[in-house]
């Protein structure tokens, strides 16, 4: 295993900017996530590490060795592929078995790791079978195993988990996070699923328009976005948002309602910002958690527009400041659209954004 | 009569049709062929006849026994025309499959300048009746010194067959997902590995449908090759067939038994090549 770093990446097709110029350290054996939304350059960040991209400029160093040049093969690394990739003319064990074999070792050498590599994965009954003769979680679990027995420096992961339906997904991610414990595996994984990201990963990077917008665990994202796209991003349903205008006590919105400056921000009157709420902050009396010290709720009475029972909690839609709120609802009760409801408001996790650059006022 | 007997019922008749149907088409299209290996076999009073015989009254090998006697024994030069035919074809044909593949596999996978206008300007050229170029043809192999050669039989019929084995290998290799060769370079192979790896073995089916067209696009050419060629030095098989006419007779017989010596390579050669047709093979490769 070994460590990834990437400086100054900068990737252009053509006039459009795909990449530019990202900074980022993978410790050696971490397992680090690459999110965004479609097109922010995520994927071609993974196939620039991979080699499968030139890069325009920059470093991309594995190691201490900067592969910047090296072809796919130089670098040693895997990659699993959202397709997964596998060779249809071979069978299981020929396609696992089949770096190993380009490398020139022997058969039994060969055998002995492919064997290893597929009683990890709980597919040593699939050996002889072709991809064709695979389900989708097999197909999975074969290119994982492809990956393994390569005995890689960095595994790439390409959005490996989206073509599986939600259950098999969340078996999957699972089965990957034991794999990550137990290999001790430097890993890069790309996906635009936030619920991935937040379960697997050590860090996440959030990526947007080819830029990083943010870097932390998955506690710092959801907790200390560092912008209002972070904020939106990474939570579902995802954050309440709202325009207001700061006050000399807190918050005015532009229907006249008002609300105390939130914890922890001290922005100066009259600056434009967006105020930033998680469903979970925002619950009918009895029904919701208290923050840690829990001394910043402000109560008020809502309307409830829509709900949606999801079994364990209920989804309630609400409109608060000439927008539709999400709140969350805990040991939910019947609710009937049109009820009026006491809700909490925990502004002790309320976010403030700056309405122009969009970045987190904490601590400005 | 309660209506899943009914519908059973209906469903063995129309099998039956169908399959009765199918009996009448293959009747037609084997009856020329199976009517040529019959007519090499019997005299030419029989072959001739009116209304025609179908039960033959006396069958013999005596038109294969005189194609290989010498000549003025009804003796043609059959075999400097098979080999000439053999090194023709199959000269012809591995020169288009090798332009066929590195075409097809360049406007499959690549991406370059006026690419619709190349790919456009290859097909034309099959809208172009071959025997419409026979003559400029003709004034320019005289030129250059290529009328009766092997190489410019070979030059011609690569000519005619690029612009259809590009067109279906660049089919094949399209069905091939580019993450397969990316996986397999990944895996540790340069980009020539990848290709006769993993690109090749999948392509194949298509490969070998282009080869079997080419090479009987060649075998079978008549109007360029008698055109083209003057002696047993290039005449091919199918041009060999005149030498069974004279100025007032064909020998019918004779031309059926060198008509069934062309076949059998054909068909044997269609025979080794079929298990390569296998088509479907890329599924699975890809998708849940």
């Amino acid at each position: 295993m070994a460590t990834l770093t990437l400086s100054q990446l900068d990737k252009n097709y053509g006039a459009f900017h795909a990449v530019k110029g990202i900074d980022l350290d993978v410790a050696d054996g971490e397992f680090v996530a690459l999110v965004g939304p479609s097109g922010c350059g995520k994927s071609t960040t993974l196939r620039m590490i991979a080699g499968l991209e030139d890069i325009t400029g920059g470093d991309i160093r594995i190691g201490d060795r900067v592969v910047n040049d090296l072809a796919p093969r130089a670098r040693n690394i895997s990659m699993v592929f959202q397709s997964y990739a596998l060779y249809p003319h071979m069978t299981v064990g020929e396609n696992m078995g089949f770096t190993l074999k380009i490398a020139g070792r022997d058969k039994a050498e060969i055998d002995a790791a492919v064997a290893e590599a597929a009683r990890a994965l709980e597919i040593t009954q699939l050996l002889d079978r072709r991809p064709a003769q695979l389900s989708g979680g097999q197909r999975q679990r074969v290119a994982m195993g492809r990956a393994i027995v390569r005995d890689p420096d960095v595994f790439l992961f390409d959005e490996p988990l989206s073509n599986l339906d939600a259950k098999l997904r969340g078996q999957m991610r699972t089965e990957i996070k034991q794999l990550h414990a137990r290999l001790k595996a430097t890993v890069v994984y790309v996906t635009h699923d936030q619920v991935e990201a937040m379960t697997l990963a050590d860090r996440i990077v959030i990526m947007k328009d080819g830029n990083i917008e943010q870097v932390g665990t998955p506690d710092e994202v959801f907790n200390q976005p560092a912008s209002q796209f972070v904020a939106g991003f990474i939570g579902s349903p995802p954050m309440n948002m709202a325009d207001a205008v700061t006050t000399a006590t807190g918050l005015r919105f532009a229907n006249g309602l008002e609300l105390p400056m939130p914890p922890g921000f001290n922005v100066a009157e009259g600056r434009k910002v967006v105020f930033g709420l998680r469903p979970d902050d925002l619950y009918p009396e009895g029904h919701g958690i208290h923050s840690e010290g829990g001394h910043a709720v402000t109560t008020m009475d809502l309307t409830v527009d829509l709900s949606e029972p999801l079994g364990n909690e209920t989804l309630l839609f609400v409109d608060l400041a000439d927008k539709r709120f999400t709140g969350r609802m805990l040991n939910p009760r019947r609710v009937t659209p049109g009820e009026v409801m006491t809700f909490h408001l925990d502004l002790s996790n309320a976010h403030l954004f700056d309405a122009d650059s969009g970045l987190s006022l904490r601590g400005a | 009569m309660d209506e899943n007997a009914t519908a059973r019922l209906k469903k063995t008749a129309s099998n039956w049709t169908l399959n009765v149907a199918l009996f009448v088409a293959m009747a037609i299209i084997c009856l020329p062929g199976l009517w040529i290996v019959l007519n090499s076999l019997r005299p030419t009073v029989e072959i001739m006849a009116k209304p025609p015989i179908w039960i033959p009254q006396s069958l013999s090998f005596d038109a294969y026994v005189a194609m290989f006697s010498g000549i003025g024994e009804g003796g043609i030069p059959v075999i400097s025309y098979f080999r000439n035919s053999v090194i023709i074809a199959v000269t012809s044909t591995i020169i288009s499959l090798a332009i066929g593949m590195s075409g097809g596999y360049a406007f499959a996978r690549y991406r370059f300048k006026g690419k619709g206008g190349w790919f456009l300007g290859l097909m034309l050229t099959r809208a172009v009746p071959g025997i419409a170029l026979s003559l400029p043809l003709f004034f320019l192999y005289a030129r250059v010194g290529l009328i009766d050669t092997h190489a410019g039989m070979i030059l011609a019929y690569t000519a005619l067959n690029v612009p259809f084995t590009i067109w279906l290998i660049d089919g094949f290799f399209r069905q091939v997902p580019r993450d397969l060769a990316e996986a397999a370079q990944i895996d540790g192979c340069t980009r020539w590995q990848a290709f006769w790896q993993v690109e090749f073995p999948l392509a194949r089916p298509g490969i070998a449908s282009a080869g079997i067209f080419a090479f009987l696009t060649s075998w079978n050419e008549f109007a360029l090759a008698s055109q083209l060629t003057r002696s047993t030095d290039s005449k091919t098989l199918p041009v060999g067939l005149l030498d069974y006419t004279a100025e007032f007779t064909i020998d019918w017989r004779g031309m059926c038994a060198l008509a069934v010596v062309m076949i059998i390579p054909a068909l044997i050669l269609t025979y080794a090549v079929q298990k390569h047709l296998v088509s479907g093979l890329t599924t699975g490769a890809i998708k849940g």
